[in-house]
């Protein structure tokens, strides 16, 4: 395993010194909701308490129509967060510049609170792959991802929260350290961590890591929002379980008492319920948000007692 | 192994399922396993197939889940999005349903694809407003056939020798009322405001329409229609279009 203090020795010369390290306007430390098209209208006419909203980046590159109108409403009323699924960040090829630059015009138009991508890539010369897929952590793949995480945040002009992954499969070739690699990106780009509390469980579970000891060694400082999300569970070709990250359900129990411990780290943070397939009708996403602010509130709580107490 | 030459193996491995598993991948019992690497191959496909539904609904009600998804999973086997764009997804979809041999019994299914991927396009197309056509009403007789009409970003026709858009019709409720008739439609596909309409026109009207939208001037585009129809009505339909939000823009020449 290669030693990420070391590396850390090389100066976070990267971020451009017009790129602020913290955005001027934050999400709030609140639960938010993704927002989904069939709910456009509920959420305009009713206004729900919401943190703040996130959108898939790449449901909003279409030239018009009911999306941009929609977003347009929402983001004057609710913090918003732009979340990519389609940079593909860990490519061993080069990033795609109009991608780039599609990405770059959605943020000049919303101005969101928070972008953040994932440590995945999806590219391939048969075209876009439209899944996640995994990267070996060598000395080869985190010198590529500083250079993309680099190069987005220059041409988005913008901060960036990089997402940890859900995996299922691991790298013989692998030589550092998950956290060490998200860390050592973090420190070279000046870039934000986005913590996704399901994914953690997720690749723990199918790795025989402890979910606990991953959240006790995240560099919590760093995090600018957390995800969260239900997964599904099967099993791997030696019964050995196997959790799929899928959001289409509620978050599950062990999750949320993760995202618990997690919170006592990180403080209060934004913190997304995501749930992109099967969505539910409103009033049950809204449930779920309303379990995420109860820890939030529990969190900056004990967090004032502890200050009062000293 | 080289991160490119490692991911050129994995995506080898991901589109096709009678490869080996690639090289270098394990777990933490140290062995690699096929059922784990199959959810990424699964991953895939089931994230495209999804996607093809969530475009062509009636399409995939008229052949039925199972039919839909395995049409689609074999249109995914050699088509992948061109971009991360991916509401683009299936631009060619009803082109490779018409060359798609086990749903050559249903003539009209790549038709109604048709209209389904023009229905997406206009959802997604740039907004602009409608022009006024009051001017076109004060205009001299004889500057009249060289006037040109821009077509809405929306707007697209589909001429079909079914009838596709009572059918796409039909497929719109719950419970599917019988076909009255079944005869050869013209669809117009368009979004004046925020609303995607589907609107079955005149297929003289439609000829019309076609031949404006390809840049012809009035005159020109009437010819073409009365041809096909001698009793075309050149003022209904140029009223009748723009009402329905066909025109983006009234130019006299060229179309800038």
């Amino acid at each position: 395993m290669t030693d990420a203090a070391t590396r850390s020795d090389c100066p976070p010369r990267r971020l451009p010194s017009h790129l602020p390290s913290h955005p001027p306007r934050h999400l709030p430390p609140r639960a938010g909701l993704g927002l989904k098209p069939e709910h456009y209208g509920h959420v305009l006419e009713h206004r729900p308490d919401i943190g703040f909203f996130e959108v898939h980046a790449e449901n909003y590159m279409g030239a018009g129509g009911p999306p941009h109108r929609y977003l347009e409403a929402v983001a004057k009323l609710y913090p918003l967060s732009l979340h990519g699924v389609g940079l593909s960040i860990g490519a061993a090829r080069p990033l795609d510049k109009a991608h780039l630059s599609r990405l770059r015009t959605l943020v000049e138009r919303y101005k969101p609170q928070s972008f953040s991508e994932h440590l995945a890539w999806s590219t391939h010369d048969t075209g876009f792959l439209n899944d996640l897929l995994p990267l070996p952590y060598t000395d080869e793949t985190l010198a590529r991802v500083i250079d993309h995480v680099d190069e987005a945040q220059q041409a988005i002009g913008q901060r960036l929260l990089l997402e940890n992954p859900s995996t299922y499969v691991l790298f013989a070739d692998s030589t550092i350290d998950e956290i060490d690699f998200l860390e050592e990106i973090a420190a070279r780009t000046g870039c934000g961590l986005l913590l996704d509390v399901n994914n953690v469980m997720v690749s723990s579970v199918n790795h025989r890591l402890d979910p606990r000891t991953y959240i006790d060694r995240f560099p919590v400082e760093r995090v600018g929002e957390i995800h969260l999300a239900g997964y599904d569970e099967t099993v791997d070709g030696a019964g050995d379980r196997l959790l799929i990250d899928a959001h289409g359900s509620p978050v599950k129990t062990d999750v949320m008492a993760l995202y618990e411990h997690a919170l006592a780290r990180t403080g209060p943070v934004p913190t997304l319920i995501e749930w992109d397939n099967d969505v539910p009708d409103f009033a049950t996403l809204q449930a779920e948000a309303v379990r995420a602010d109860a820890l939030i509130v529990r969190e900056a709580a004990r967090r004032n007692r502890q200050t009062r107490a000293a | 192994m080289s991160l490119a030459a490692s991911q050129e193996d994995f995506a080898q491995a991901l589109l096709h399922a009678e490869r080996p598993l690639p090289a270098g991948i394990t777990t933490a019992r140290g062995q690699p396993d096929a059922a784990r690497f199959a959810v990424y191959r699964n991953n895939v496909y089931v994230g495209l197939t999804k996607a093809l539904a969530q475009r062509f609904p009636v399409t995939e009600r008229l052949v039925g889940a199972a039919f839909f998804t395995a049409m689609a999973r074999l249109y995914a086997q050699d088509n992948k999005p061109a971009s991360p764009r991916i509401i683009d997804y299936g631009d060619d979809f009803p082109a490779f349903i018409a060359a798609f041999e086990p749903a050559a019994e249903l003539a009209y299914l790549a038709d109604v694809a048709r209209l389904e991927a023009a229905w997406t396009r206009a959802y997604h197309a740039a907004d602009a407003a409608l022009p006024d056509l009051s001017a076109v009403a004060a205009m001299a007789p004889d500057a009249l056939p060289n006037l040109r009409l821009a077509a809405h970003p929306s707007a697209a026709l589909i001429r079909s020798p079914h009838p596709v858009g009572s059918i796409w019709g039909a497929h719109q409720s719950a419970t599917v009322p019988p076909m009255e008739a079944w005869d050869a439609e013209t669809v117009l596909v368009v979004r004046p405001d925020m609303d995607v309409n589907v609107h079955i026109v005149p297929a003289q009207d439609g000829i019309f329409a076609q031949a404006l939208f390809g840049g012809a001037p009035l005159g020109e585009a009437a010819e073409a229609a009365f041809a096909h129809e001698p009793a075309f009505d050149f003022g209904a339909a140029l009223v009748g279009l723009h009402a329905l939000g066909a025109f983006a823009g009234i130019h006299q020449g060229d179309v800038p």
